[in-house]
């Protein structure tokens, strides 16, 4: 039944989290039996056993970041957990979990929405987009290239549930001052403060410059 | 959480059957309607609503909003809060509507909460939301702990010695102002419930919050016409510049007449259990000069009966200055 087509969007190369993950299992394994090498971990991390999949769980069908995606889930998994944890693309954040953050911001049909108050399975056939899906390292978003030259970051925990944001905002009806685009960037909490660098690189893309 | 089966009804008549399985439309509710879920599924991972099924209605078509013969508007029950502020019927016949929805929640928020949802918005008050201390909407008999706790953002109006908790909707106490009518089908029929009667009294039964029971789906809202030349506006106080509930808020629909005032209805957020609005204090304005006197009036009428809780005193004169401002700004613009 299982039919992932794991990370679409995501780069191939290695990557700080698979890195982290890696030299993590290796250093569990060297300290419970010492002279395992890191490759054998590696493989072994490749191919977990897969659980039975209870009776109660659903059928969950959508495209994510234009991959076809299908599935059986746990009816309560979030669309926010249904892709960090399932799809493993955790470019997604979960902040507060309650709608009240904007930490995991993503598309849906092409509007901005919370993932992490909706249930995944009710997203059948639609088309989910996460910043995974927006650009490349090599490749970015004229967004995301906005927010690395006004610096609109710091920790930048809250920085790709801002980008989806604001790429989603060039497409609604918003004023033309910063504080019109401060007010439809409310939902986007950012504990650092960037604030005047966001807004300033979401004007950018804006006037176009 | 615990778990729970998702349904798909085939058609609205699927749904309505459905639900009609619930052992209450209330508090406790063992079968949910979902919509945008901005509400319930936030309620639902704090263990507050606990449903056994949920019937989604998504994808049913009660998704338009529609022009009426009579000049009025049909807005179908999953509107998008986003859908109806940004929709130009809206905003040149009922701009309340727009800007008290604009003002509600965040951008993302409004692009998933829907018309029926926002109706059915649960209170803000931290005790309600919280499974570790006495709520009598959460669990009856259970005591308050809102009274003499933290309430500043709670009712002063409509309460009782069992509940405080405000109706934190926007949406709601522009739609009070504008005589909407909540269009429902259940397994009885249709039936047509004007919003004035729509909402309860906590009284000693909080978790009752109006008059839906099981089965009974809000399939549209419908608003009459305005008069001739009716200006309406939506001013909401806080205690942050955006994303926030309202301490205070005012929806003012209001007619010139000569220098007088003519047609005038108002109601206020964020001070009542329901979306609040006084007969008595409409009626001293119809006819009046348009003054500050006169708005001074109305707003000491409308406040006649507020009782203060512990932390929410400043809320009578923050909530009456709220009305007068959001007169005078309406009759500058009538």
């Amino acid at each position: 039944m299982t039919d992932i087509t794991p990370k679409p969007g995501a780069s191939s190369g290695p990557d700080r989290r698979t890195i982290l993950q890696t030299l993590g299992a290796a250093g569990v394994a060297a300290t419970w039996q010492g002279n395992v090498h890191a490759e054998n971990v590696r493989a072994e991390a490749a191919t977990p056993p897969s659980p039975p999949v209870p009776d109660d769980y659903v059928e969950v069908e959508m495209r994510v970041n234009k991959q076809p995606v299908s599935m059986r889930i746990d009816p309560r998994t979030t669309l926010l957990d249904f892709l960090r944890e399932h799809m493993h693309l955790t470019g997604t954040k979960k902040g507060c979990d309650h709608g009240q953050c904007g930490a995991c911001t993503v598309h849906v049909n092409g509007r901005r929405v919370n993932s992490c108050l909706s249930f995944a399975a009710t997203h059948q056939g639609e088309e989910i987009t996460t910043i995974e899906g927006l650009g490349e390292p090599e490749h970015l978003h004229e967004m995301q290239a906005a927010f690395v030259e006004h610096d609109g970051y710091q920790c930048g925990y809250c920085t790709s549930g801002q980008i989806m944001s604001a790429v989603a905002l060039l497409h609604e009806p918003c004023g033309p001052t910063n504080a019109d685009v401060r007010e439809l960037m409310s939902g986007n909490i950012c504990r650092c403060g960037a604030y005047n660098n966001i807004v300033a690189a979401i004007q950018q893309v804006r006037q176009g410059t | 959480m615990d778990v729970f089966q998702i349904q798909n009804p085939k058609d609205i008549d699927a749904a309505v059957s459905g639900g009609a399985t619930a052992n209450t439309a209330q508090q406790g509710a063992n079968v949910r309607f979902l919509a945008g879920g901005t509400t319930l599924v936030d309620l639902m991972k704090l263990n507050v609503e606990r449903p056994q099924k949920l019937i989604d209605i998504n994808r049913l078509p009660l998704d338009k909003i529609e022009a009426l013969p009579d000049g009025g508007l049909r807005i179908g029950a999953t509107v998008r809060n986003s859908d109806l502020a940004n929709d130009a019927r809206v905003q040149r016949d009922y701009p309340v509507l727009s800007q008290a929805l604009l003002s509600g929640a965040s951008a993302q928020l409004r692009n998933m909460a829907t018309t029926g949802g926002n109706l059915l918005q649960r209170t803000r008050c931290v005790y309600f939301r919280d499974q570790d201390m006495p709520c009598n909407k959460r669990e009856p008999g259970s005591g308050c702990a809102a009274i003499g706790g933290f309430n500043r953002n709670l009712a002063i109006l409509g309460t009782s010695d069992q509940c405080i908790a405000t109706n934190p909707s926007d949406m709601n106490v522009a739609l009070m102002a504008l005589d909407a009518t909540i269009h429902i089908l259940g397994p009885e029929g249709r039936r047509a419930v004007p919003i004035a009667d729509f909402f309860l009294l906590p009284g000693s039964t909080p978790d009752k919050e109006n008059v839906l029971q099981p089965g009974d789906l809000i399939t549209h809202v419908t608003l009459p016409a305005l008069p001739t030349g009716a200006k309406s506006l939506y001013l909401k106080l806080r205690d942050r510049a955006s994303y926030e509930f309202a301490l205070a808020s005012a929806a003012i629909v209001m007619v010139r007449e000569g220098n007088a005032i003519g047609e005038v209805r108002f109601a206020m957020g964020g001070v009542g259990t329901r979306p609040w609005r006084v007969k008595d204090a409409e009626d001293h304005l119809r006819g009046a000069r348009m003054d500050k006197a006169a708005f001074q009036a109305a707003a000491e009428l409308f406040l006649k009966d507020a009782k203060p809780q512990s932390g929410s005193g400043f809320k009578i004169e923050l909530a009456k200055r709220c009305l007068v401002h959001s007169l005078q700004s309406a009759s500058q613009l009538a």
